[in-house]
């Protein structure tokens, strides 16, 4: 316990570091817009695919279907901050957002958790292309396939950062916490977890709903930057961007995450020049680096503090 | 509204349907992989006979021919360039790059044709039959027919020839049919032209029937097909048949009883129940795993 405190505590410092790095770099006017909003985006992108890798990479089951609790998270606070436009609305909306989310991953969670695989897979999709079906048709609240728009603006990239952060230490713990390990087991070999007592939906169900939670306040702070939302932003395709965030930077490595959200995110800020081929550089990018690196760019390698204090003794898992 | 008219118009769009289906079914039978980039190969069989139809005056016949033959070729290269050096990585690395082929042949085409929809050209005189109880249309029976037509064609290709029983083979244990002097590369090669002259097929088909193409219309039936696929259980041909109808029917029975908005919701909910109650879908065996 002491030990983690410690970690945690490096972690904070490396954190605060970076933050006084990109302070800095704000307050000389070294920020233009455009790289405010790429850095917002690849907060954001960070905080969905930290979530959507401990559903598929410390869980091991495979979730299609984050774009629909990001839109749950995004349509609750921006219909709150609407009604009641001061950061303190932001701040409920988003906890609204987050226990709406967590209660609905909990619903679908318990019965479709039982699938395995590809068809888990597929039921969650369909799972987020109700929720955004739902969205579409309940127009008195969500304004239907138009969207919201002039939602109020709260966010801002430090706050984003503040999330991050929490985010990341938040999820990196639960891995490395009891309930963590009993998750990885269930990952790595569901009969065996069982039989060594492991109850395995219920530590399925926990990390789907971490996850769920986790996109629920991305999407808040998403909808909040952007100040429109419509519901064709939260469709199978964005599931499909964050997955491939994770699988790019390594099912399993946290690390690998923040890697491979920031270099797509900066990939995406300087394709923005290409215009009409900037798709085909993008989509031809990821091929080639599929079929050349498959295990992504860290595999499941972290990048550890632990492991630097104890100069490179123990394996760090 | 009259439950036999709807009828038809489902089997019809569900026809489409279970062509696409089939073509991700024998993929994933015969190598575990979600092809997303069947959808892309769909629209671009409807591209390849929009362009032939429209320049070269074939008729539908050879329309459809050309661009099967052509979209088996590319569905062989997408195999050989992308799939192949994936074959022993993980299946998640499979399918981020098939996810990866299915935006490159969209943007390429997005890129070289234009996004706009275009009309599709009219291979033939539209004419509506109405048999009293029903109406058809020349087109609606055209669909119709050559897709059950392409599908008994697939099941005595897959059950009679001795291709098919390599497939068959591979699909059930790729290592043991190579040892038993099976090219599994070829007979996966073979499985992937085989998908996507149907996928091609359903492309000419759908731009005769909406009369409009355009480089996105693959993302949304590719999805459903995949639904399909997995409706009827995955793997399994005629359960891809199945649930491509299936999938048809209920959507066209959802829209005309006014829940259009709601079309696609309910067919998922369909699907989540269906797979709550048989995990491996209709036709499925559920295959309790070995400790």
């Amino acid at each position: 316990m002491k030990e983690r405190l410690k970690i945690n505590g490096i972690w904070l410092a490396i954190m605060v570091v970076i933050f006084a790095i990109l302070a800095i770099t704000y307050s000389t006017g070294l920020m233009s817009p455009v790289v405010e909003t790429t850095l917002v985006m690849i907060g954001i992108n960070i905080i969905l695919a930290a979530g959507l890798n401990l559903v598929i990479g410390i869980s091991g089951q495979f979730s299609l279907g984050h774009a629909g609790f990001m839109a749950i998270g995004a349509y609750t606070t921006a219909i709150m901050t609407i009604k009641m436009p001061s950061i303190v609305g932001f701040l409920i909306g988003l906890v609204l957002g987050c226990i709406l989310s967590g209660i609905v991953a909990l619903l679908v969670g318990i019965p479709t958790l039982r699938l395995s695989g590809d068809y888990l897979a597929i039921a969650t999709l369909g799972v987020s292309e109700i929720i955004r079906s739902l969205i579409m048709n309940m127009d008195q609240i969500t304004n239907g396939p138009a969207g919201l728009f002039g939602i109020p603006p709260f966010v801002t990239w430090s706050m984003v950062y503040l999330f991050v952060c929490i985010t990341l230490i938040l999820i990196t713990n639960y891995i490395h916490s009891a309930a963590g390990r009993a998750t990885l087991s269930v990952r790595e070999n569901l009969i065996a977890a069982e039989s060594m007592g492991v109850n395995v939906t219920k530590y399925k169900v926990v990390a789907f709903v971490i996850g769920a939670m986790t996109a629920a306040v991305a999407g808040g702070m998403y909808s909040s930057y952007v100040q429109t939302i419509v519901p064709g932003n939260f469709d199978f395709m964005k599931s499909i961007d964050i997955l491939i965030i994770v699988v790019f930077g390594g099912v399993g490595s946290m690390t690998g995450t923040v890697v491979a959200a920031v270099l797509l995110g900066m990939l995406n800020m300087y394709l923005q020049d290409f215009g009409a081929i900037r798709m085909i550089i993008y989509a031809f990018a990821l091929v080639i680096i599929m079929i050349f690196k498959p295990s992504g760019l860290l595999g499941t390698k972290e990048f550890s503090v632990k492991k630097l204090l104890s100069k490179g003794g123990k394996q760090h898992v | 509204m009259n439950v036999l008219q709807q009828l038809v118009n489902g089997l019809s769009l569900g026809s489409i349907y279970a062509l696409l289906a089939l073509g991700y079914t024998m993929v994933y039978g015969i190598i575990k992989l979600i092809n997303f980039a069947h959808g892309e190969i769909y629209m671009l069989g409807a591209f390849i006979g929009y362009y032939v139809a429209n320049n070269f005056g074939f008729g539908l016949v050879l329309t459809l021919l050309t661009s099967m033959i052509i979209c088996a070729i590319l569905g062989m290269l997408i195999e050989f360039l992308a799939y192949r050096p994936l074959r022993n990585s993980t299946r998640i690395a499979a399918l981020i790059t098939a996810i990866g082929v299915s935006f490159l042949l969209q943007s390429l085409m997005i890129y070289f044709v234009g996004a706009d929809t275009r009309p599709y050209p009219q291979l033939m005189k539209n004419i509506t039959y109405d048999l009293g109880i029903f109406q058809i249309s020349k087109i609606q029976i055209v669909i119709i027919v050559t897709s059950l037509f392409l599908m008994l064609l697939l099941q005595f290709i897959v059950q009679q020839t001795k291709m098919g029983r390599a497939m068959r083979a591979a699909s059930v244990d790729p290592e043991a049919a190579q040892l038993m002097g099976i090219n599994v590369n070829y007979t996966i090669s073979f499985t992937f032209a085989l998908g996507s002259s149907l996928a091609a097929a359903g492309g000419v088909l759908i731009g005769l029937y909406y009369n409009s193409i355009d480089p996105m219309m693959g993302v949304a039936p590719g999805l459903k097909a995949f639904i399909a696929a997995v409706f009827g259980g995955i793997g399994i041909i005629p359960g891809a048949a199945l649930g491509g109808f299936a999938i048809g029917i209920i959507e066209t029975v959802v829209s005309a009883l006014g829940f259009t908005a709601y079309r696609d919701a309910v067919v998922y909910l369909i699907l989540i129940i269906v797979l709550l109650v048989k995990p491996s879908g209709l036709l499925g065996k559920n295959i309790k795993e070995k400790v």
